[in-house]
């Protein structure tokens, strides 16, 4: 099963790494991870997504937890939250298929974010899901390269993860 | 006044009470050794391999409850220590393990001498830091040891580079710490308490399953007091020998792969097995679809993640086991609840009969020494009162059967990694800490040759260790191991080329012992004893066919035992 976990850890060098090397160690799975210094420069907040039974996410909690480096966490999936994640989308863009992407970047509520006389290059931005559907909708055979950043998570309402 | 960052390292183990540590001098570590060499106040020990700093850091931290500190260069120093801090990993000691790095400015370059120890590290440490900054130092050394010697213990590593313990700033040793990331639950929790009592009153087949974490936790007494409160039966893990006397009446002694029939057989029967600072490890539990099948599980632990770890637990209780077990005794006897008379009686009933088939016996009328009968003696002659390092193999699972420990922190072995080698290490550095006890190093002929060297350092402090060698020729465990499992395949688990070990003590300038009948045991044991102011290294050659029993095989239940 798919879970997603928000860390609020200490922006120090090293930290990520032991993030990382906890779940290589342990022979857990991360699906994706992003990270960013927040608004307090000396913390860091991290999105974590990973899969497993109820079983591993709660040995996976208790590990993290047990990193010196980790502030404070939550399973953004226990509450009611928000689920982002953004994608650059590099799409061949040529003659009748010019017209027909730039339809489908519209109904994905994507931007054409730079345009040549052959390529488009799509934002869009949404939950994983939805992200994966714009890639089927379009093609392989239009698609030059794809970035993608990994889901961001963040609790609905009053409820925040705060030092 | 300004110091030196080695000046400040320096006065930072002074603050924090230390007085000796063990290490090995090397380039990146010099500017340290330089300022140790002007002072008194804390004790250096050389060592002859950077393992052997560690593992007698640790000797130290096992037998007294402090913090042991290791000392060691950058490269080949720093990852011979690693063996040492992994070790010190899985058993939860308190170790703080300093490691030289080389100067900032060529950290990342390939440097002669450079390892990244930090990196190398963290997978096998509770925390690591690397002092970039001298007005970093003494703070960094202030959170490294609250951080090893509080919550679940652990090794911390600190890398020191070589031109910041050169670089200069004004010293203030910080009075506390506070961690807004880091605070170990203490107290256990008033409701899981109460939920706990509830269920361990109501018991009909109880047990107390009891590990390192009453030993290092500093919870004896309360252990013991809480037993007896309830008259249940209580077994130690290898790594809580000691924790409970193992004297007394309602203790059935080890459980596990090595563990007594009654204590193993008691676990699989139990209705409640209210476990304490024990981890559920594979040498306990055996297969975990066949452990404990009718007990609900109370898990007393310091560590969160510990607790349904392995094995699914009923009521848990995060907290020191020294708090926990404290509370729950108040709220026993407040509560005036006691626990089903009638059905304990049963229950005891049950374990005596166990008990009575003397899964411990062996061939006493033997021509050749018998291992466990060499421990039964040293138990006999030194009155249980010895500190008892073992290396890890057969001859570690004897001393754990045979020497009843009644006293906590006297058993120093290498549980969690199994790391052969530790025991004469592990011996230099209780001896340190206790100048006047006798230490007995109980070792095999396989382990010994691991870290062998340090026979020299023993030379230098005149250290009087009783080092008991289980001389069977082999890999003893192995080759058990190979006669159960791989029809008698002895592969590389005989040893044909072993050195003359008396000769090798008298070379090290001690006294060396070669004992080869059993009437002759006794004797060689009191003559050993009776030097206190020597080495005195024991050969006993040995059985070369003797196992270790009783034996749960991997992936059986704690009921499917091999008795002899």
């Amino acid at each position: 099963m798919r879970h997603i976990i928000s860390i609020l850890m200490e922006n120090e060098s090293g930290a990520l790494s032991r993030v990382s090397g906890l779940f290589s160690a342990r022979g857990y799975n991360i699906e994706s991870l992003t990270v960013a210094p927040t608004n307090d420069p000396t913390l860091s907040r991290m999105t974590l997504v990973t899969t497993g039974s109820e079983a591993i996410v709660e040995q996976i909690v208790k590990q993290l937890n047990k990193l010196i480096d980790v502030v404070k966490l939550m399973e953004l999936d226990d509450y009611p939250y928000i689920e982002r994640e953004m994608m650059l989308i590099k799409l061949r863009a040529d003659g009748e298929a010019r017209e027909e992407l730039k339809r489908l970047s519209d109904i994905f509520r994507g931007r054409i974010i730079d345009v040549t006389a052959t390529v488009y290059t799509v934002e869009l931005t949404g939950t994983c899901d939805k992200l994966d559907a714009f890639i089927e909708a379009i093609g392989e055979e239009h698609i030059l390269e794809v970035v993608r950043s990994g889901a961001m998570g963040i609790a609905r309402g009053e409820r925040a993860l705060r030092a | 006044m300004e110091l030196t960052g080695a000046e400040i390292f320096v006065r930072c183990l002074r603050e924090e009470g230390v007085d000796i540590l063990f290490g090995y001098p090397g380039g990146a570590v010099l500017h340290i050794y330089d300022v140790l060499y002007r002072q008194e106040e804390v004790s250096h020990v050389l060592v002859r391999h950077e393992q052997a700093a560690v593992h007698a850091a640790e000797g130290f931290a096992k037998s007294t409850g402090r913090v042991g500190v290791a000392l060691v260069t950058s490269g080949p120093g720093a990852t011979n220590a690693v063996t040492g801090i992994a070790d010190a990993y899985m058993d939860s000691v308190p170790l703080v393990v300093f490691t030289g790095q080389v100067p900032t400015h060529v950290i990342g370059s390939d440097a002669f001498q450079e390892t990244d120890s930090v990196g190398i590290t963290r997978p096998i440490v509770k925390h690591n830091f690397l002092v970039k900054d001298v007005a970093d130092m003494a703070e960094t050394i202030k959170k490294a040891f609250y951080i090893a010697a509080s919550g679940r213990p652990g090794p911390v590593v600190v890398d020191l580079p070589k031109d910041v313990t050169a670089a200069k700033t004004n010293f203030k040793y910080p009075k506390s710490i506070r961690l807004r990331s880091y605070k170990p639950t203490i107290k256990g929790h008033p409701g899981q308490i109460k939920r706990a009592l509830e269920m361990i009153v109501k018991a009909e087949k109880p047990i107390v399953y009891a590990g390192g974490g009453v030993v290092l936790g500093g919870a004896s007494e309360e252990l013991t007091t809480f037993t007896r409160e309830l008259g249940y039966p209580i077994t130690n893990t290898l790594m809580g020998l000691g924790g409970y006397p193992a004297s007394d009446t309602q203790s059935l002694g080890m459980l596990g792969m090595h563990g007594t029939y009654e204590a193993n057989m008691a676990m699989h029967h139990a209705d409640v097995v209210i476990a304490i600072g024990a981890r559920f490890d594979d040498r306990v539990t055996g297969n975990i679809d066949k452990f404990c099948p009718h007990a609900k599980i109370v898990h007393m632990d310091v560590d969160p993640a510990s607790i349904s770890k392995t094995v699914k637990v009923d009521v848990p209780i995060v907290g020191q086991v020294k708090e926990i077990l404290g509370d729950l005794i108040a709220a026993l006897r407040d509560s005036g609840k006691k626990p089903k008379a009638d059905a304990l009686k049963a229950w005891w009933k049950q374990i005596d009969e166990w008990r009575s088939m003397d899964c411990l016996k062996y061939d006493r009328e033997s021509e050749l020494i018998k291992p466990q009968y060499v421990i039964e003696r040293l138990h006999a002659l030194t009155g249980g009162d010895a500190y008892v390092t073992s290396d890890v193999g057969q001859h570690q699972m004897w001393a754990a059967q045979y020497y009843k420990f009644d006293k906590p922190n006297r058993w120093i072995n290498s549980g969690g990694l199994g790391t052969m080698g530790v025991g004469l290490p592990f011996a230099m550095g209780v001896q340190m800490a206790h100048p006047e006890a006798t230490v007995a190093c109980i070792t095999g002929e396989g382990s010994i040759q691991m870290c062998i060297q340090e026979l020299s350092t023993c030379l230098q402090y005149g250290l009087p260790l009783k080092i008991v060698l289980l001389n069977n020729r082999y890999l003893g465990m192995v080759r058990q191991w190979q006669e159960f499992f791989y029809q008698g395949r002895y592969a590389m688990s005989y040893m044909n080329a072993l050195p003359d070990f008396v000769k090798l003590a008298e070379a090290y300038g001690h006294v060396g012992m070669q004992i080869e009948r059993p009437q002759d045991v006794d004797g060689a044991l009191q003559e050993a004893l009776a030097m206190k102011d020597r080495l005195v290294f024991m050969n006993f050659i040995t059985d070369d066919t003797e196992n270790v029993y009783p034996m749960i095989p991997a992936g059986a239940g704690q009921n499917e035992m091999i008795l002899i």
